[in-house]
């Protein structure tokens, strides 16, 4: 993966974006505070295929992107 | 010793038709996975073990990382932990008689800005606490060790002074594996390849009895995970989540070269390090990918963003050929330091979250782990390393020290 298809700037080089992280899922209703605390801190879902992310176009448009992305071979299937 | 001498020690693996159930089943046969084995086999006399790997031995991590082995690190917990490995390492030639090429180097981390500065002389001030012999260097000090060094850093990274850990030292991974799964063979550990396993079976507990794998399962008393790469996958099999994502990181070497360049040489703001290896190749590594991915393809962008930084500091490497390169999968976890011991589900253990830390710490990680499988006791030395030090808000934040970002 070496660029991203910024919806506002085109096709740009991956070294412009900034890595946001997975993009979480709502909380859960609190159940067990402690362990919704720790998975919403600590835990990452690192899965092996389709994760959808937040990249944020940090040397361009500035603007908080979501990608779908293919970690198994590192592709972007889809920029929103 | 000689090259005839060192290849005269290659001591045989015997590989071992598999049974169907063994006291101790380890996950992953990398260097981690292996010194358990053997560890459990030469200090705790249990040999009912197996090994499953999915690939070769030291396919992972341990066949791709840098080989360097250090431990000034910042938090003291660490600190005491790898400057066990440290000796363990130094030790081990002696006590495996296997060739690894330990090569006492020195590792010089140099600072590029006031505030890495300060970061080192902390460094320096926590490891001689600890009794690590750690010293802060100046910048005429940087250049004494490190001849060929630009201290202006090509205009753009001057060297404002480093600290220099005295006892690192570099060692060859390949044969780090093979010392172990030799010494653990030859105690009638079996250690079986392209044996990859798909789940793990549970009893009417919960507890974890065994691994699933293609050719059928296998029981295990204790079933203990020391992947590196898919520890997220193995550990859900298991119903455990963890604080891990997985980046790959590219490494590459050069063309020969004469020896000349003695010190392990690492940058703080620059995120690279390289050393010269028994062959007279650079061996240079960088940061990971910021994203998270379980591709191995090195990229293009990786090589030359290296390459330029490496050359910034050293600038005879310009004339160099890149001649091979590579991708390891780090799994980095959420505080930058590894995660050892209990998870919380009856019969299954964990090694992991070694991201690029790993290699330096494999003969006291699989020393420490055998001591947890065999008393049923974490050792204190390991104690700090929980996958529970989450829940109770004890993170070992420690990135300063990973010499990556």
């Amino acid at each position: 993966m070496h660029t991203l298809d910024c919806p506002r700037c085109g096709r740009r080089p991956l070294d412009e974006f900034t890595f946001g992280g997975e993009r979480r899922t709502a909380p859960s209703p609190i159940e067990d505070a402690d362990a919704r605390d720790f998975d919403e801190v600590w835990i990452f879902e690192n899965p092996d295929g389709i994760s959808t992310e937040r990249w944020f176009h940090s040397a361009g448009c500035r603007r908080w992107l979501t990608v779908r992305r293919d970690t198994s071979i590192d592709r972007v299937l889809e920029v929103r | 010793m000689t090259v005839a001498e060192a290849v005269a020690s290659l001591q045989p693996i015997t590989w071992h038709e598999p049974r169907s159930s063994y006291d101790v089943v380890i996950i992953g046969g990398g260097g981690h996975g292996l010194a358990t084995a053997y560890y459990l086999a030469t200090r705790h006399g249990i040999t009912n073990v197996a090994v499953l790997e999915a690939d070769y031995i030291a396919s992972g991590n341990t066949g791709r990382n840098t080989t360097i082995i250090r431990s000034n690190y910042a938090v003291p917990e660490a600190i005491r932990f790898y400057d066990h490995s440290r000796q363990l390492y130094a030790r081990l030639e002696a006590e495996t008689g296997a060739a690894i090429f330990h090569r006492v180097k020195g590792h010089v981390w140099i600072a590029h800005t006031e505030m890495a500065l300060r970061t080192e002389r902390s460094r320096v001030l926590m490891n001689q606490a600890l009794g690590v012999d750690t010293e802060l260097l100046d910048p005429a000090g940087v250049k004494a060790l490190i001849p060929q060094i630009d201290l202006t850093g090509g205009g753009r990274y001057p060297v404002f002074g480093a600290s220099h850990h005295v006892p690192a030292a570099t060692a060859r991974h390949d044969r780090v594996a093979w010392a172990f799964a030799s010494g653990a063979t030859a105690r009638g550990v079996h250690v079986i390849r392209h044996r990859a396993v798909t789940g793990l079976l549970r009893d009417d507990a919960g507890r974890v009895v065994g691994v699933e794998t293609a050719a059928g399962p296998i029981r295990a008393g204790i079933v203990v995970s020391a992947t590196a790469g898919r520890s997220t996958q193995v550990a859900a099999m298991a119903g455990v989540r963890l604080p891990i994502r997985t980046h790959p990181l590219h490494a590459f070497v050069t063309n020969d070269f004469e020896q000349g360049l003695d010190k392990i040489v690492a940058s703080t703001e620059l995120a690279c390090y390289v050393s010269q290896t028994e062959r007279g190749q650079m061996l240079i590594g960088a940061e990971f990918d910021s994203q998270p991915s379980f591709s191995r393809i090195s990229s293009f962008d990786a090589l030359r963003s290296y390459a330029y930084k490496i050359t910034m500091l050293l600038p005879f490497l310009r004339s160099m050929r890149i001649l091979r390169t590579w991708a390891g999968l780090c799994d980095i976890s959420a505080d930058w330091s590894p995660i050892m011991g209990e998870t919380g589900v009856d019969g299954f253990l964990i090694t992991t979250g070694w991201g690029t830390w790993g290699f330096k710490a494999i003969p006291a990680g699989g020393e420490q782990m055998a001591e947890r499988i065999a008393t049923g006791r974490t050792p204190a030395l390991i104690a700090p390393f929980s996958l529970e030090r989450f829940t109770r808000d004890h993170a070992l934040a420690d990135q300063a020290s990973a010499g990556t970002r």
